[in-house]
């Protein structure tokens, strides 16, 4: 037997503690653990020999739930299990819990100090390594440019406003037939089952014929906005209208880009829009730096876009398509995009304007992939796309 | 050493697993374990080709038990997955009988009417089965919401009979790649694991095990060839299905040794990449380039 498991960090007393607590670190992790994954972990150590790889191959089909649960959980493990109490420095935030793990204000630190007021007192990232005073660390990105808070730049008459236009826009799209038939009085098909069940009632002769259809379901929509530099100006009806689609269809997605991808989905959906807009505020640093379209498109297209995209899903992209970097990362990215089997629509606010011709390389490249290219560059605008998305 | 308990072990698994012909990563085998020994649902995730409907493969032949599959797809309602009743005979009962009435109603919808799927079928096996659910990210949210009723009670409930319990408790594996999120609640229902692409020594018995004609030397290089291969950037990374097939073409064309012949090697490539593109991507200089590294 290998001596790590014995020398516990803490000194908790009997299994049952000891294994709470490192549930209790997976959680803190991202993990989603409950009190019912705590005790199937005790029941599955108990079906275990106690040799440290069968423990940690045991907790480890207990405690993940997903691929990237399962490539951090051996690192979380050996953080907990065998470090004897030195300072944890492997929990690094997963993607999907961006509540407070994201620590970026120690980077912003220097930039931030004009705008200073993304502070509330549940994100204040300096008190992160010290409370519970344990010494966890957790992984902050540098990658900011500059702060500004999104507060500022969008009020709740948008987002009320917002929430309108997408609801409608939403209404527009739904038109992508399931293959699930349900009972219509109207429908092309007879329902058998129905049918004969009710034909008992009169000896046997199918009297009333129930009918079925395939009835129409909501698509999904992804949007994902860019908020470079170049789009600053635009900014403010975009976002809104991220956060009203938010609030309008539980199924739709949010992102915003500029020289990075971020997923704003489970910001955006907090029940105050204030307080989801300063949220976005701590996850969106960077917003208004350059812009790298073509590899937020291709992180999308490789990282959400295989969980979150299929054939029923419209992928909207509200950019200018000015971008730093090769028009071919722009192709291929979008060509992958496309093999989702999405519908794409690009609404660029430029393409308004007199004489616009979409001569950024980037736009051009991301032409062909596209189901439909139209401008966009306030609230009333993008209401006014309802009868071309209902065309798609 | 703590004395050996009664229960199998998941080394003992992992034994009898490759008895089968499986070869089992540990922490795939640690899962199996525990979901014999807990009773749990298994959600096996990973790229396609990977082995993970072999596992109930392999499984149900190591328990001499059923294996009962349950293909998922869009659409999939529980007319398809758990039951039907069979409307034709129904009527023709109706018409030959002629008789109407309570007892009329009852013999129509009793067992001999009843059409079994897969679900109600594998909560009926006398000796309890593996049931295979293959790529539940196909099916939709609803049918996923059903099934995880289905599989924390082991119950279904049919109006016309009543509610049939399970006689004996299915072993059930449920696979996915990912094509959709799956909801919180059916993977908490579940164990997990994730089967990666095996690695070279875990691959290389993979292929002794199923094709032992093929000489140490050529089976090396294959592994090699495949191994490097699926770090290239393809759109289909080839699989172990693929990698196997790949094996028999070489032995079918008589090929000992991979760098010799780079047109041979260039055709039996259509064991492995499967998409215009990717054969666009490899071509006979790559692949040489690449059976070279790997020789």
């Amino acid at each position: 037997m290998r001596g790590g498991i014995t020398r516990f960090a803490a000194r908790d007393d009997g299994p049952a503690a000891r294994v709470a607590g490192f549930m209790a670190h997976l959680r803190e992790s991202g993990f989603k653990l409950g009190v019912a994954e705590s005790d199937m972990a005790l029941r599955a150590l108990a079906a275990t020999h106690p040799e440290a790889e069968a423990v940690r191959a045991a907790l480890k089909c207990v405690a993940c739930g997903s691929a990237e649960d399962w490539a951090r959980f051996d690192a979380l493990f050996d953080s907990y299990w065998r470090n004897g109490g030195r300072v944890r420095t492997k929990a690094v935030p997963s993607g999907s819990s961006m509540q407070h793990t994201r620590n970026c204000r120690s980077a912003a630190e220097g930039q931030a100090s004009g705008s200073g007021t993304a502070d509330s007192p549940d994100t204040n990232g300096d008190g992160e390594s010290e409370d519970g005073g344990d010494g966890r660390l957790i992984a902050s990105t540098i990658r900011n440019l500059m702060k500004k808070d999104l507060r500022e730049v969008v009020s709740p008459e948008d987002i009320r406003q917002a929430e309108r236009v997408a609801l409608r826009l939403g209404a527009a799209l739904r038109d992508r037939r399931s293959r699930r038939a349900r009972l219509s009085a109207k429908g092309a098909r007879i329902d058998l089952r129905r049918t004969i069940r009710a034909s008992l009632a009169t000896g046997g002769d199918p009297l009333r014929l129930a009918r079925k259809r395939r009835p129409d379901r909501p698509v999904r929509i992804a949007a994902l906005v860019d908020v470079s530099g170049s789009m600053t100006l635009y900014a403010r009806p975009f976002l809104a209208f991220l956060a009203g689609l938010m609030r309008a269809d539980a199924a739709s997605d949010a992102y915003l880009f500029h020289t990075r991808l971020v997923r704003i989905t489970e910001a955006l959906r907090d029940d105050d829009p204030l307080r989801a807009l300063n949220r976005i505020t701590l996850l969106a640093d960077g917003f208004g730096g350059g812009s790298k379209i073509g590899a937020a498109l291709a992180q999308f297209a490789a990282t959400y876009a295989r969980r979150f995209v299929n054939g029923r899903t419209v992928v909207l992209i509200l950019s200018d398509g000015y971008d730093t970097e090769p028009p071919e990362a722009m192709a291929q990215a979008m060509a992958r995009l496309a093999r989702r089997g999405c519908r794409i629509i690009w609404l660029n606010p430029l393409k308004g304007w007199r004489d616009y011709a979409p001569i950024a390389a980037g736009m051009a490249a991301a032409l062909p992939h596209l189901d439909l290219f139209a401008p966009a560059a306030t609230l009333e605008d993008l209401a006014a796309l309802e009868p071309e998305l209902a065309r798609l | 050493m703590p004395p050996r308990l009664i229960m199998t072990d998941w080394t003992d698994i992992q034994t009898d697993l490759a008895a089968q012909g499986y070869v089992a990563a540990p922490d795939l085998a640690m899962a199996v374990h525990l979901s014999l020994a807990l009773g749990r649902p298994l959600l096996l995730e990973g790229a396609a080709g990977v082995g993970k409907t072999e596992v109930a493969r392999a499984l149900a032949a190591m328990k001499g038990c059923e294996l009962i599959r349950l293909q998922c797809y869009e659409g999939l309602d529980a007319a398809q997955a758990i039951y039907e009743w069979n409307y034709q005979r129904q009527l023709l009962a109706i018409r030959a009988s002629g008789e109407t009435g309570a007892g009329s109603e009852a013999r129509l919808f009793s067992e001999d009417y009843l059409l079994e799927r897969p679900l109600l079928r594998a909560i009926r096996q006398p000796v309890a089965p593996v049931l295979l659910i293959d790529e539940i990210d196909r099916a939709d949210e609803e049918f996923e919401a059903y099934l995880l009723e289905v599989l924390s009670d082991f119950q279904i409930t049919i109006p016309e009979m009543g509610t049939l319990r399970a006689v004996t408790r299915p072993m059930v594996i449920l696979t996915a790649n990912g094509t959709r999120d799956l909801s919180d609640a059916l993977r908490r229902r579940c164990l997990y694991a994730y089967v990666d692409y095996p690695d070279r020594a875990t691959e290389l018995a993979i292929l002794q095990k199923r094709c032992p004609g093929v000489s140490d030397a050529l089976a090396g290089q294959i592994i090699g060839f495949v191994q490097t291969l699926r770090k290239e950037d393809l759109e289909k990374k080839p699989g172990v299905a693929e990698m196997l097939d790949f094996a028999a073409a070489l032995a079918g064309l008589g090929v000992n040794d991979l760098t010799r012949d780079p047109v041979v090697l260039q055709a039996a490539l259509a064991t492995l990449l499967k998409t215009q593109s990717d054969r666009a991507n490899i071509t006979t200089e790559v692949a040489q380039r690449l059976a070279g590294r790997a020789a």
